[in-house]
């Protein structure tokens, strides 16, 4: 069926519309996804794309940062490094070198929720990446020959992303002050102090404790039959025994926000003041429904984008930031996070850019939006899933990431419905109920005047949403 | 994608081959209406289309003291045009979800497009009107030159930013080459917006465009769109004469005093031109020292033995006046000294020895296998279409790519090795590394 045009929704009639709408979401759904569950626990999610004889084969754990014991911050993200280090039947390198003569590419990931392994490889080579990964997950054998190198690695990463980036560092103190019991106010990279002190033994035990079939989904997307994928996962990962004591995942809540916060981080290199302001507000898996989907809206119409509510203010109308937005990140096994930022014009102060991102929140909260403006961004929203559609890697990190913060398939097949079903009403409403200030750390960067001081003195931080093993 | 925009060691443009032959796509070459010959590939799965264009002249085109004109061109095309000024220009795009996308390289200017198919007339309208009248009004110029000069400011601390901007200046001194592409602080507040305009009468014309689009679509059908967008431009270009380079300073280190806890350093030296019969020898040789896997001698000696540097990774890049190796890496201070005489220890191992047979094998393993991943999805499909149009590799190249990797020998490859990393680098570093300084030879 032919889709009609998603912008023409306005002048329809009530009846069109509502055809419209269901058609669109339709075609945004996607692909025909299958969802296999093997004996041992492993969950199997097979995304079919023929168009080009590849697949991306990705395995994600449920484990990340937020599960890792307090004083050991950066174990998650380690251990993923040292995942490379080879096996009793594979030794160092040799999944690496299969991989590359294959003509594949590999890499992995760590958030707060979740650490990842993918192989982009031809489609006929499918199972023999699966065997290699289904052997890694419980066979990896470490030593300190290759696990002290590695931590020298882990450190130069967090030196890149974190200490040589000030608007990273800033991050990295926002979430630390936001979190006040979640273990998501750590960085997922950790603590310099704590990543120095991390050692091969509380990379096994960690390893031990979380890496079985029971705690991991394997996500294919490509040129593979789903019956082909599932036989292919039964003859590799189907013979790993799953582990019997993996502990729940009850993580420390958050209490109830009691404060306003702000806090200034000054670095002599900054040459662009910035004000990030980040809002305590519910994940699609902590929300009630439709909070979720209305929150993604709301920091559409904010904050994305040349005709978003805040870069239209700002930059546009009074000129006092060159640039400005908003963003929600949805995907979270616990609370998460809403975001406001921008960064002032010459001669404007943070406090006077503070002002005005505060009147245009005020605004929102108190007058709501418009029709225009919520069927513009959900029409965006959606053909964002029509998209991702032309990426298969894309679809499996989309269906890997739900999976991992306590969303199913069919939340991900759902989505573009849900945010068609999002009213004018619960975005005003998600606005005064989350976007409180007594929710929200606002954090300013500035430049730093003194005189320097002795390094060693000065701990620099900053956080990342994902450390990926190699950019 | 066969080349891409990268930022390895700064705001250096990379020109990186990949390759990967896909098993049944099929490029068809056409002819518009109106004359306009593009590269088309039909692909039903998505209803949508994916554009990719390419016109001749980059920041090379910029005028004499005002570096970043093309740069400012690209952000400034989407803010107004036509009938429409920035509002409602923004407005039709994100309204039809269209993704309209302008940026200046060193030797062209190109472009993107993706959209749904129930909007592709409307996109191309779009796309005309931004190329053909743009606005460029006083108030959307100063905006968006705020936002440069906010970035550039930036860059000033960035370490990244420094040791790629010492290595081009160093590497083309009196040279467009070694004039960054976003302009510098001095010559960015200089352009007017009569030179924004001036830029896209002389470089927006019909003779120096390559064209690809990829999709669900007809070739009628794309022929009456590409004629839509580009149809009306100049028949031709005017474009002021660029000179053939090759790289100084080989053999220099230079240090620039930074505080930070990680020192930046960026290296290269003479590459391969891309039409040069040892192309591919070299491709391969490179990916062997220090391409982007797992498995480079760089990434073993540099990251897996001694854990000096998270990444570390060196390309061919191409152009049309010069061809480069460059790489970079960052390390800790104390460290930075040790990472580098490894980096050149390789280096001279690799232009002494050459490869070893079975490094050749895995290579060209990869380098064929890998292809086919840069071929996965509608918009990275176009771009590669367009890179091989104007690498002037023939439409067929996709299915000769693979045996012409195979019939680089070993003997090539030590030859070529040896051609590639025998005449030293030159080496940026930005921050405080210890016990090392500036040298010059």
């Amino acid at each position: 069926m032919k889709l009609t045009s998603i912008a023409e929704w306005t002048g329809a009639a009530a009846l069109a519309v509502a055809l419209t709408l269901s058609l669109s979401a339709a075609r945004a759904a996607g692909p025909a996804i299958a969802d296999f569950k093997l004996d041992n626990g492993l969950e199997l999610v097979v995304i079919p794309d023929h168009r080009a004889p590849v697949v991306t084969h990705m395995i994600w754990y449920k484990v990340g940062a937020a599960d890792e014991t307090p004083g050991k911050s950066g174990l998650a993200h380690f251990l993923e490094h040292l995942m490379f280090k080879g096996t009793a039947k594979h030794p160092a390198g040799q999944f690496s070198q299969v991989v590359a003569r294959m003509g594949g590419q590999e890499n992995a990931f760590t958030s707060n929720d979740y650490t990842g392994y993918y192989q982009r490889v031809p489609s006929e080579k499918l199972k023999e990446v699966m065997g290699f990964e289904a052997d890694r997950m419980t066979g990896l054998v470490l030593t300190d020959a290759v696990v002290l190198p590695e931590r020298d690695v882990i450190l130069e990463e967090r030196n890149q992303r974190m200490e040589n980036n000030p608007r990273a560092r800033l991050g990295e103190q926002i979430d630390a002050a936001l979190f006040l019991n979640s273990p998501y106010g750590r960085p997922v990279i950790g603590w310099r102090h704590e990543m120095e002190g991390l050692t091969k033994d509380d990379a096994i035990g960690f390893y031990r404790r979380f890496y079985g079939p029971n705690n991991a989904v394997v996500v294919v997307a490509g040129d593979v039959e789903p019956q082909q994928a599932l036989a292919f996962a039964k003859a590799t990962y189907g013979a790993v025994k799953p582990r019997a004591d993996i502990a729940p995942r009850e993580r420390p809540q958050e209490p109830p926000p009691a404060a306003v916060r702000s806090l200034t981080l000054a670095d002599p290199r900054v040459e662009q003041p910035v004000l990030q302001r980040a809002y305590l507000v519910p994940s699609f898996h902590t929300a009630k429904a439709g909070e979720s989907e209305a929150l993604e809206v709301l920091a559409h119409i904010l904050g994305a984008g040349s005709n978003s509510r805040l870069y239209r203010a700002l930059v546009v109308d009074k000129h006092v930031a060159t640039s400005a937005g908003a963003y929600y990140d949805s995907s979270a096994y616990d609370m998460s996070k809403f975001g406001v930022y921008g960064a002032p014009g010459e001669g404007v102060g943070l406090p006077e850019l503070e002002k005005d991102i505060d009147a245009v929140i005020a605004e929102v909260i108190d007058k709501g939006v418009t029709a225009d403006e919520l069927e513009r961004s959900k029409a965006r929203l959606v053909a964002d899933a029509i998209y991702a559609q032309d990426n298969q890697a894309t679809m499996a990190r989309w269906y890997g990431q739900t999976l991992m913060t306590g969303g199913t398939v069919a939340d991900v097949q759902s989505w573009p419905q849900r945010i068609h079903a999002v009213t004018a009403e619960q975005v005003k409403d998600a606005a005064r109920h989350w976007l409180e200030k007594i929710r929200s750390v606002t954090g300013y960067l500035v430049k730093d005047t003194r005189p320097p001081v002795n390094k060693a003195e000065r701990a620099p931080a900053g956080t990342p949403a994902t450390a990926e093993k190699k950019s | 994608m066969m080349r891409l925009l990268a930022s390895v060691a700064g705001a250096l443009l990379l020109a990186l081959v990949q390759a990967a032959p896909s098993s049944a796509m099929t490029i068809e070459k056409v002819v518009s209406p109106k004359g306009i010959t593009f590269w088309l590939v039909r692909e039903k799965a998505v209803p949508l289309v994916a554009l990719n264009y390419a016109f001749k002249g980059g920041a090379t085109q910029d005028p004499v003291g005002k570096g970043g004109t093309a740069n400012l061109v690209g952000d400034t095309l989407d803010e107004g045009a036509g009938d429409l000024d920035s509002k409602a220009f923004h407005d039709r795009l994100e309204r039809h979800a269209i993704e309209l996308s302008f940026g200046a390289s060193r030797d062209e200017f190109r472009g993107s497009l993706r959209v749904l198919n129930e909007h592709r007339d409307e996109a191309f309208e779009l796309l005309r009107v931004a190329l053909a009248e743009p606005r460029f009004e006083p108030s959307a110029v100063e905006r968006v030159r705020a936002q440069e000069l906010a970035g550039l400011r930036r860059e000033t601390t960035n370490p990244n930013s420094i040791a790629g901007r010492l290595w081009w200046q160093t590497a083309f001194p009196g040279h467009p080459y070694g004039l960054e592409t976003k302009g510098s602080l001095e010559t960015v507040p200089t352009i007017t917006p009569a030179d924004l305009r001036e830029f896209t009468k002389r470089v927006f014309a019909r003779n120096g465009l390559t064209v690809s689009i990829v999709g669900d679509i007809d070739d009628k059908t794309a022929g009456d769109l590409i004629d839509k967008a580009f149809g009306g431009l100049p028949a031709t270009n005017d474009l002021k004469p660029v000179a053939d380079v090759k790289p100084q300073g080989l053999g220099r280190r230079i240090v620039a005093e930074l505080n930070v806890p990680q020192a930046v350093v960026t290296f290269g030296g003479e590459g391969v031109a891309r039409n040069d019969k040892d192309f591919m020898a070299a491709y391969i040789v490179n990916h062997i020292l220090g391409g982007g896997t797992f498995s480079s001698r760089l990434y073993k000696e540099v990251r897996e033995k001694r854990g000096l540097a998270y990444g570390v990774s060196e390309s061919l890049a191409w152009f049309d006046h010069t061809a480069l190796i460059i790489g970079g890496t960052a390390t800790r201070a104390d460290r930075t000294a040790e990472a580098l005489s490894i980096i050149e220890a390789e280096t001279k191992k690799m232009a002494a020895e050459g490869p070893t047979a079975d490094e050749l094998t895995a290579a060209k393993d990869y380098l064929k296998g890998a292809y086919a991943l840069s071929l996965d999805t509608s918009s990275k499909i176009a771009a590669q279409l367009t890179q091989i149009q104007l690498d002037k590799l023939g439409i067929d190249y996709i299915q000769r790519r693979g045996a012409m990797i195979d019939a680089v020998t070993l003997d090539d490859a030590k030859r070529v090795a040896k051609r590639l990393y025998g005449n030293g680098m030159l080496v940026t570093v930005a921050g405080r590394p210890k016990g090392l300084a500036s040298s010059t030879q």
